[in-house]
C-alpha cells in the first residue's frame, strides 16, 4: 500500500506543506496540510471573458444542433470500440481553449461502448438511423464476449421475469454500472510515472501469495490498471502534454486532473460518471500561483469554465428505453462542494465558489451535478452564495455533510445522485432499485403480476377476502419482501461478477487503493406508495376489487388515512418500517465480493416508469400514474407544506439507507420571501434546519409553474431551463412530455 | 350571525374584551386553532411555523382570511396539544426561523397565546413573534410580552376616520401600542396593506411614516423594518363561501409601480422598508 516514491522533493510540490501524502499516496492528508478554507462572501469571483464566452458560444451552436438531430445524437464513432486511447485528440476550438479534451475526436461525437452490452450499442444506433460496423459485430460474436451477455448467461429464469415484469428495474446488465469515482487529483498530484510506480510496487506485494481465486483476479485487475495508466500517458501525450510528472503549477493541476477523468468516460459508459471532490483540492494550486503573482482570479475563473465546459458535454449513447429511465441524457457527473473538515475547519475554499459561480458565466445547466456537503457550520457567505445559485438557477443540490462526514471520513465524493464514498478507498456496486409498491401487490395476489395475470413468483396464496387485514398484508408482504430481496442480491451478483469480468473500469480502478471497500448498493422505489398503502389498510378500510380471474386489480378506500409527507407519525412510521425492513432482509443474502450492503431510496426519473408498471394500489393511485420521485410524498398529499414533507422524509433513518434518501422540493420565489435577501436567507436557513433536523437530501428547485408551462409550449426560448429531479438536475425541455407533466404536477409549495 | 347579504360590520365580541378562557374537561387550557402554516417565509424572520388563531373584533373591509374572524369556527385545542406540533418541528425551526401566532387576533385569546409563547421558549428556544394589530393591548401587563420576541404590528390607517371605517374599531390603542413597545425595547416590525382608493393616499403614507420616524427616534433599533405589502384579492372566495357580501370587488391590486412609491416614502423618512 505505501510505496515509497521517487524523488519526493519534486520542483512541483515546491512551498506545499510536508507530510505522509510525499511518502504515500494520501491526497487528503496533502489537502489537510495545504488547503486555505474561505469564510468570505463571493465579492472576488470574476465574470467570464471575452474568450469565455466566445468559446462557450461555439459550442452553444453545436449543442443546439444536438438538440435537433434524430434522437438528440449529434454524431456517432461507429467504426471502433471506444478506449482510452481510441482516437486522436479532439477540440471545440484549440485557439481558445485553456483545457482540452473531448471523449472521442470531436465535441458531441459520441462512441459506442460494446464491452458493456453489443445490443445496447446496436439498439440504440438503429433508432437513429445508423450502422455499426458489421468488423465490431463479428468481433463481438465470435471472438470477444460482452457484460450483458456474460448476465444473461448467469441470471434464472424468476430473475428474467422480474425484469420483463418491472418489479425490478434499471439494472445496470446491458451498460457501464458507474458510480465508481476515480481519485482523479492523484494524476495531478503525484504524475502517473509514480502512480504506476506505486501499483508496481503493490501488485509485486501479492508475488509470494498463495494463487488463489481472489490473488489472481487482483493481480489480473492490477497489471489492467498499470496498463491503463499506460494509455492514460499515451492519451495525454496525443494532445502534447507530459502527465508523467507531478504538475506544476495550477492550469497543470487543471489539466492532469481532467484527463485522468477523461480517460474514464472514453472508456466507460457507466450510468453515473462521477467527478469526486476536486475543487478545493485544486484551490491549492490556484493559490500559490496567486501568491507568485503568475495568475490572476480572471484567469483562475477561466481554468474552472473551461473544465466545467468540458465536463457539461460528456456524452453517452443511451437506447430510448434507457431514456425513458433515466431521462434527459445525465451523464452525474457529480463534484461534491464544501462541507467541513474533521479538525472543524471548513472545506470551502475559494474555488468552491468558482464551481458554482460557472452556473453565472455559463448560465444554468445540469451537468455537472453540483452538490453541496451542507453543515450548518458552513460560513455564512458561502450559504449565502450557494442559497443565491439556487435561487437563480435551480440547478444544485445539497446534501447533509453532518450526517455522511461521521461514516465516510471528510474526503468523501458523491457517485451519481446521493451515494456517498470515500475518494480512492471505496466502490460501490450499484444495483438500481426494486419495487415495493409492485411487491406488495404480489403480496395480495399471491404472486401474481396485477399488469398481465401471468404468475412471476411462485409458491404464494393469494389474500381472501373482500376488505384487507393489516396483520395479515404486513405478514404476507414480509415473506414476498423475503422473497424479492433474496432474488434481487443475486441478480445484483450476476451483473457484478460479469461486470468485473468483462467490463472492468480498468482507469477508475487504478486511481482507487489496492484494498477497497465496497458496498452493494441496493435500492428501493415507490416507498411513499407502499407507506400509504399500508397506511390506508390499517386507517381506513381497504376493499379489493377482483377480476374473472381473482386478481385485485382495484381497490376501493372507505374512510380516510394518514399520508406519508404531513409529519404525522401513524404513516411515518410505515414508511421507516418498510426502509429498515427490506434492508435488513437485503442484510441476509451473501453478496459478491463481500460487499456490504446498503440501500438508496431514490429514483431519478424511473418513478414514472415504475408507476406504469404498476397497477392500481390500496392507497388509491390509479394504474399507470407516476410515483413520486425518491423518498418523496405522493403529489398533492403532503398537504402540511414544505415544513412538514421535509420532516417526514428527515424520519427515514440515513443507517438504514447509507447509499442516500433524496427529497426533491420546490417552491415558488415568492413563497421564500419577500425580498431577494429574505429569500437568500430563508432557504439558507431552511437548510440549516432540514439538516438539523437530521434531514439528509435535498433538491431545491426555485420556479414558477408558469415558466415549466411556457417552456413546454416554447422549447426553443428555454435552451438553458435547468431543473432538479431526484438526485440530479435536467435540462426540462429534454425530458419527455409524460416527465414534464410529472414534473409539473409534483407539489409546487405555496409557502416555503 | 351574519345574514347572508349583510355586510359584516359588526364584531361580536364587545371592543377591548377578551374570549373568555376556555379549559377542556381535565381543566387543561384551550384555544380556538383555526389552522397551522408549517413554512411560511413571510410571517417575520425566516421561515417560521404559523399558529392562525381563530377569532378576531376587526371587519377589515379587505381581509383576507374572514374565515378566521368566529372564533368557533377554530378547533379546540390545548396548549399542550398545540406546543407539542410544534415541538416535532423544533430542530428545524431553530434554525430556521420560529413561531409566530397570527390570525385571527391572537390578543383575543391572551392567555392561550402566551401560555404557547411561554412553553414554546421554555421547552423548545424557539424565536417568537406575534402578528398583531395590537388593539387589545393595552389591557395586557408589559410582563405579558416578556416570552415574545418580536411583534408583527399591522397599521391599518394613520387618520383616525378611515382607520374605523376599514376596521370599525378606533385607532387609538394601536397607536398607543407602538410607543409602548418602544418604551420597552421590544423589537417589532410595522405592516402596512396598500390597497387601492383606501390606504393609498401619498400625504397620509407621509403622515404615518412621520409618525413612526418620529417613534423609532426615541430608541434606534426597535422598530426594525416597516412591510408594504400589496393588496391581494385571493381572499375574496372565502368571502363568498361564507355568504358575506366583499366590497372591494371592483379594488384592482396596486402595481408595482405604486407598491415601490409607496416604500419609497417610508424609506425617505429613514425607515427600513420592502
Amino acid at each position: 500500500m505505501n510505496a515509497p516514491l521517487k524523488s519526493p522533493q519534486h520542483r512541483a510540490w515546491h512551498n506545499f506543506g510536508a507530510g505522509r501524502w510525499q511518502q504515500q499516496i494520501n491526497v487528503r492528508d496533502f489537502i489537510q496540510r495545504n488547503y486555505t478554507p474561505y469564510d468570505g462572501d463571493a465579492g472576488f469571483l470574476a465574470d467570464p471573458t471575452e474568450r469565455t464566452l466566445l468559446l462557450w458560444g461555439k459550442l452553444c451552436t453545436l449543442l443546439q444542433q444536438e438538440r435537433a438531430a434524430p434522437g438528440g445524437v449529434l454524431d456517432v464513432a461507429t467504426d471502433r470500440g471506444t478506449r482510452i486511447t481510441a482516437f486522436g485528440p479532439g477540440y471545440i476550438d484549440r485557439s481558445l481553449e485553456k483545457i482540452v479534451g473531448v471523449q472521442t475526436d470531436a465535441p458531441l461525437r459520441r462512441a459506442i461502448f460494446p464491452n458493456t452490452g453489443l445490443r445496447m450499442v446496436q439498439a440504440a444506433l438503429h433508432e437513429i438511423g445508423r450502422d455499426l460496423d458489421p468488423a465490431i459485430e463479428t468481433i463481438y460474436q465470435h471472438y470477444r464476449k460482452d457484460h450483458n451477455s456474460a448476465v444473461f448467461d448467469a441470471y434464472n429464469p424468476l430473475i428474467r421475469a422480474c425484469r420483463s415484469s418491472g418489479i425490478i428495474t434499471g439494472l445496470p446488465d446491458a451498460y457501464g454500472r458507474g458510480r465508481i469515482i476515480g481519485d482523479y487529483r492523484r494524476v495531478a498530484l503525484y504524475g502517473v510515472d509514480a502512480l504506476v510506480a506505486f501499483k508496481e510496487s503493490d501488485k509485486a506485494a501479492t508475488d509470494d501469495l498463495d494463487f488463489t481465486e481472489d490473488v489472481l483476479r487482483l493481480r489480473e485487475e492490477m497489471s489492467e490498471q498499470i496498463r491503463a495508466l499506460h494509455e492514460l500517458k499515451a492519451m495525454a501525450a496525443s494532445y502534447g502534454f507530459d502527465i508523467g510528472s507531478p504538475a506544476t503549477t495550477a492550469q497543470e493541476a487543471t489539466q492532469w486532473l481532467y484527463f485522468g477523468y477523461l480517460a474514464a468516460v472514453k472508456e466507460q459508459n457507466g450510468a453515473a460518471m462521477s467527478l469526486g471532490r476536486v475543487s478545493t483540492f485544486l484551490d491549492i494550486y490556484f493559490e500559490r500561483d496567486l501568491a507568485a503573482g503568475v495568475l490572476d482570479e480572471t484567469t483562475a475563473q477561466e481554468l474552472i469554465d473551461d473544465l466545467v465546459i468540458k465536463l457539461r458535454i460528456v456524452r453517452f449513447l443511451r437506447t430510448e428505453e434507457y431514456n425513458s429511465l433515466y431521462s434527459g441524457d445525465p451523464t452525474w457527473v457529480t463534484e461534491a462542494i464544501g462541507g467541513m473538515g474533521k479538525d472543524g475547519r471548513t472545506l470551502v475554499s475559494k474555488t468552491s465558489f468558482r464551481f458554482l459561480n460557472t452556473l453565472f458565466n455559463l448560465g444554468a445547466a445540469p451537468e455537472p451535478n453540483l452538490t453541496v456537503l451542507w453543515s450548518s457550520a458552513l460560513p455564512r457567505g458561502f450559504k449565502d452564495f450557494c442559497a443565491r445559485v439556487s435561487i437563480e438557477t435551480s440547478s444544485i443540490q445539497y446534501e447533509s455533510d453532518d450526517q455522511m462526514r461521521p461514516q465516510w471520513g471528510d474526503d468523501y465524493g458523491i457517485a451519481c445522485c446521493v451515494s456517498a464514498m470515500a475518494i480512492g478507498k471505496q466502490m460501490q456496486f450499484f444495483g438500481a432499485r426494486c419495487n415495493l409498491a409492485k411487491a406488495l401487490l404480489y403480496a395480495i395476489n399471491g404472486g401474481v403480476d396485477e399488469k398481465t395475470g401471468q404468475r412471476v413468483v411462485p409458491g404464494f396464496e393469494p389474500i381472501t377476502g373482500d376488505y384487507l387485514d393489516f396483520d395479515t398484508v404486513v405478514t404476507r408482504f414480509e415473506a414476498m419482501l423475503d422473497w424479492l430481496a433474496q432474488t434481487y442480491v443475486k441478480a445484483l451478483n450476476a451483473i457484478h461478477y460479469m461486470h468485473d469480468k468483462y467490463a472492468y473500469e480498468r482507469i477508475e480502478m487504478a486511481l482507487h487503493d489496492r484494498d477497497i471497500l465496497r458496498t452493494m448498493a441496493c435500492g428501493i422505489a415507490g416507498l411513499s406508495v407502499a407507506a400509504d398503502s399500508l397506511s390506508a389498510i390499517k386507517y381506513a378500510k381497504v376493499k379489493a376489487i377482483r377480476n374473472e380471474a381473482g386478481i385485485a386489480v382495484d381497490f376501493a378506500i372507505d374512510g380516510s388515512y394518514p399520508a406519508f409527507g404531513n409529519n404525522d407519525d401513524r404513516v411515518d412510521n410505515l414508511a421507516v418500517w418498510l426502509t429498515e425492513t427490506f434492508m435488513r432482509k437485503i442484510r441476509q443474502h451473501p453478496t459478491y465480493r463481500n460487499a456490504m450492503p446498503t440501500q438508496s431510496v431514490l429514483t431519478i426519473t424511473s418513478n414514472v416508469v415504475y408507476g406504469k408498471k404498476t397497477g392500481n394500489t390500496p392507497d388509491g393511485r390509479r394504474d399507470g400514474a407516476p410515483f413520486a420521485p425518491g423518498a418523496n410524498p405522493m403529489n398533492g398529499r403532503d398537504q402540511s407544506g414544505f415544513v412538514a414533507a421535509g420532516a417526514s422524509v428527515a424520519k427515514l433513518p440515513y443507517a438504514a439507507a447509507l447509499d442516500g434518501i433524496s427529497w426533491t422540493a420546490s417552491a415558488t420565489p415568492d413563497a421564500l420571501g419577500h425580498t431577494g435577501a429574505d429569500r437568500i436567507a430563508n432557504l439558507t436557513n431552511c437548510l440549516d434546519g432540514f439538516c438539523n433536523a437530521s434531514g439528509f437530501h435535498i433538491n431545491v428547485n426555485v420556479l414558477n409553474r408558469d415558466t415549466l408551462l411556457d417552456a413546454m409550449a416554447h422549447p426553443e426560448q428555454y435552451p438553458q431551463l435547468t431543473i432538479r429531479v431526484s438526485g440530479y438536475a435536467v435540462n426540462f425541455i429534454k425530458l419527455s412530455r409524460e416527465q414534464q407533466l410529472d414534473v409539473i404536477n409534483r407539489t409546487f409549495h405555496q409557502h416555503a | 350571525m351574519f345574514t347572508a347579504t349583510a355586510m359584516p360590520t359588526k364584531s361580536p365580541f364587545p371592543s377591548g374584551k377578551f374570549a373568555a378562557a376556555t379549559l377542556d374537561q381535565d381543566g387543561h387550557r384551550c384555544g380556538y386553532v383555526h389552522s397551522v402554516e408549517t413554512g411560511a417565509a413571510v410571517d417575520g424572520p425566516g421561515v417560521r411555523f404559523v399558529l392562525f388563531l381563530s377569532g378576531c373584533q376587526f371587519r377589515c373591509l379587505y381581509c383576507h382570511n374572514p374565515d378566521t374572524w368566529k372564533l368557533h369556527n377554530g378547533m379546540l385545542l390545548t396548549v399542550d396539544d398545540v406546543v407539542a406540533q410544534i415541538g416535532s418541528y423544533a430542530p428545524f425551526l431553530r434554525l430556521a426561523g420560529g413561531l409566530t401566532i397570527s390570525g385571527g387576533e391572537p390578543l383575543l385569546q391572551a392567555g392561550f397565546v402566551r401560555e404557547v409563547f411561554t412553553q414554546v421558549k421554555q421547552r423548545h428556544g424557539l424565536h417568537t413573534t406575534l402578528d398583531t394589530q395590537g388593539f387589545l393591548a393595552t389591557r395586557l401587563p408589559d410582563s405579558w410580552f416578556d416570552p415574545v420576541d418580536l411583534v408583527l404590528l399591522d397599521i391599518k390607517h394613520i387618520d383616525a376616520a378611515r382607520y374605523r371605517q376599514i376596521t370599525g374599531q378606533p385607532l387609538q390603542p394601536t397607536l398607543d401600542f407602538a410607543a409602548r413597545l418602544i418604551r420597552l425595547g421590544k423589537p417589532f416590525w410595522v405592516r402596512y396593506v396598500l390597497v387601492p382608493g383606501l390606504t393609498d393616499d401619498a400625504a397620509h403614507i407621509a403622515q404615518l411614516a412621520g409618525h413612526l420616524q418620529a417613534l423609532a427616534s426615541q430608541r434606534p433599533g426597535c422598530l426594525q423594518r416597516v412591510e408594504v405589502l400589496p393588496f391581494h384579492k385571493m381572499g375574496e372566495t372565502k368571502w363568498q363561501a361564507l355568504g358575506l357580501r366583499y366590497s372591494l370587488t371592483s379594488t384592482p391590486e396596486p402595481s408595482p409601480a405604486a407598491v415601490d412609491a409607496a416604500r419609497a416614502i417610508f424609506s425617505a423618512h429613514g425607515l427600513a422598508c420592502c
